[in-house]
């Protein structure tokens, strides 16, 4: 279990984090999601103990990483953006190491070694020099890294970034296998992965938190009217009568699409937007009109993201430069 | 710490810079033992070592260049600071490490006042006093490389600046003969000093109030002094400059003296440096 209380990081003038709050339970993957200069790798950074923070306090366990680093280091693996690796050892010799500083020793070690290529598959490059490796192994040399000593949660910063589809599918799939056994958190911009992987999401803007929930919930949260769109040859005044009789529209523009055929957007706040093209279709059919088209557009994550992102950033003005102290 | 250790050793083993070292060490103090011992026939080991102290102007920057300086160009420095190690365990075990490669050359140089003094008498005493003080002031300029790399994440730079530092150390009594002794010239020196004092600790914790503070309280000390009792100023530039001479230090052992207070003053540098070096680490957390 992860508290993270007040969390704030500034440059100087340049607040990176501003004021978040969030808690993370047990055995779940949560997706760190938002656009590039977020602030995703100074929240994860400041997590595992890279970073000092500003202001605000992230507790592991119980244990604050600031105060009582050992033990809440050990409960956390962490891949960073970058792979740290040192490309002149072998992954074998490399693991060796982090296991070693991770306090594990003699059989032990060897076994969580052990354990860990296998989970990761990079059993056939073991022994060649990790500069030699392709950017797809030496991210699971990465991970591999971070589930040595068997943390309880383990932290990976983009882990997906520049590596071709079936090594992204590799690593997604790497993911989903961890979630069952471990609390994973991990971060992107891509929305559609987060998606495909995570139980939560919390979304990130300008240093903000601007929305954490289940992937569903994130749908309903927004209330964005469900959109109807139609085609037909009814002309513009016959649309806007048959409309007129249907309650629970919000919004509606026309627009004129080639043979002379009207497209209109209609936006509903109906629960079930069955019911209003229900409503649409039998206004059509007794005013003689026919409709040539129709098609449900429902709101998925993407809008959301983007509306949200975008709102925040219209939200959020250009925080006052505090004065330094002269 | 141990970890640390093991596989800075194991990396070092792997790269050529150790090798480097070594040789040059080697080679340097086997032309020294040459001309002094063989050619010229002296039967003191210890001028051999005098003579060999000048190659660490440059073995100590190859050695200690990449050992900080690296893990920051490379990113790893962000796996160091995620494991469950504190950041002096991780300069110490770095630090260690370096200490062994440097006892690999120094314990054949260990065989050489035994052989030569197969063929005549030997001070085996004084040789081996300078050896171990030998030994120290490697470990305390070694100290001083490590925290110039933990300054910077470029290698060469790291290098460098090394280099100048410590030709800088091994020829600050010749010119302490050269700067002005007097009060006034002491005086300028020391504010040039304090400025430069301002300007690194401006570099280092961006507090520009902090640095304007600690100079204003050091020019205002300088100037007191000199107007209240300027002859304390007088030679004052020369003085500091020989005492913060390590390699002169040293010459008091092959002198034949095994001074402690120089050992002392060798392990306080050491400690000086390793901490400034845990503070330069910690510093990247908190920038």
């Amino acid at each position: 279990m992860i508290a993270v209380e007040h969390l704030t990081k500034s440059y100087g003038d340049f607040i990176a984090v501003n004021d978040i709050s969030f808690q993370i339970d047990e055995g779940h993957v949560y997706g760190l999601l938002g656009p590039n200069g977020a602030g995703k790798s100074t929240i994860m950074n400041i997590m595992t103990g890279c970073l000092s923070a500003t202001e605000g306090h992230v507790r592991i366990y119980g244990y604050d990483i600031f105060e009582e680093p050992k033990e809440a280091k050990k409960l956390i693996g962490y891949l960073p953006e970058q792979p740290p690796l040192y490309m002149n050892d072998t992954p074998l010799e490399y693991l060796k190491f982090v296991g070693e500083a991770k306090g594990l020793r003699g059989a032990k070690l060897k076994e969580q070694v052990e354990k860990v290529i296998q989970q990761t598959k990079i059993e056939d490059v073991k022994d060649r020099l990790i500069s030699s490796l392709s950017k797809g192994y030496k991210q699971r040399v990465g991970v591999a890294q971070a589930l040595l000593g068997n943390p309880k949660v383990i932290i990976l910063d983009e882990p997906t970034v520049g590596l071709d589809p079936i090594q992204i599918i590799e690593i997604r799939d790497l993911i989903k296998e961890l979630g069952k056994t471990h609390t994973v958190i991990f971060s992107s911009h891509i929305l559609s992965e987060v998606q495909a992987i995570c139980d939560r999401i919390l979304i990130i803007s300008k240093g903000k938190l601007i929305a954490f929930d289940e992937p569903q919930n994130l749908e309903k949260l927004l209330l964005a009217p469900n959109e109807i769109i139609i085609t037909t040859d009814a002309t513009e005044k016959e649309i806007n009568e048959i409309l007129a009789n249907i309650n629970h529209i919000v919004d509606m523009s026309i627009e004129e699409k080639e043979r002379e055929y009207l497209v209109a957007h209609i936006k509903t706040d109906h629960d079930n937007v069955y019911e209003i093209s229900r409503s649409i279709f039998y206004g059509f059919a007794e005013k003689g009109r026919p409709l040539l088209e129709m098609t449900l557009k429902k709101t998925n994550l993407e809008d959301i993201f983007v509306e949200l992102t975008e709102s925040s950033s219209r939200d959020i003005e250009p925080t006052e430069k505090e004065e330094t102290d002269k | 710490m141990i970890a640390v250790l093991k596989h800075e050793l194991r990396m070092y083993f792997h790269s050529l810079t150790t090798y480097v070292f070594g040789g040059l060490l080697l080679a340097f103090v086997g032309v020294g033992a040459v001309l002094y011992n063989i050619q010229a026939a002296v039967s003191n080991f210890e001028y051999v070592l005098s003579f060999g102290s000048l190659i660490f102007v440059i073995i100590v920057p190859i050695l200690t260049m990449r050992v900080i300086a690296e893990e920051k160009k490379q990113k790893t420095d962000q796996l160091l600071y995620s494991l469950p190690i504190t950041t002096t365990q991780i300069v110490i075990g770095k630090y260690l490490s370096l200490l062994l490669i440097y006892l690999v050359p120094l314990c054949l140089i260990c065989f050489y006042p035994l052989i030569f003094s197969q063929f005549g008498d030997v001070y085996l005493l004084t040789a081996y006093g300078s050896i171990l003080a030998f030994f120290i002031m490697g470990s305390a300029l070694i100290a001083m490389g490590v925290f110039i790399s933990s300054l910077t994440e470029n290698q060469g730079f790291a290098a460098g600046i090394s280099i100048a530092i410590i030709l800088l150390n091994y020829y600050s009594v010749r010119l302490s003969e050269y700067v002005s002794s007097t009060a006034f010239g002491s005086a300028i020196a020391m504010c040039v000093v304090i400025f430069l004092l301002g300007t690194i600790i401006q570099y280092l914790t961006k507090n520009s109030n902090l640095a304007f503070g600690i100079c204003s309280l050091l020019l205002v000390g300088v100037v007191v002094t000199y107007f209240v009792d300027s002859t304390k100023l007088e030679g004052l530039l020369p003085s500091i400059m020989k005492k913060l001479s390590l390699f002169e230090r040293f010459n008091v052992f092959v002198n034949g003296i095994f001074d402690m207070t120089a050992i002392v003053y060798y392990l306080t540098v050491i400690v000086f440096f390793l901490f400034l070096s845990v503070q330069s680490l910690e510093k990247r957390r908190y920038n």
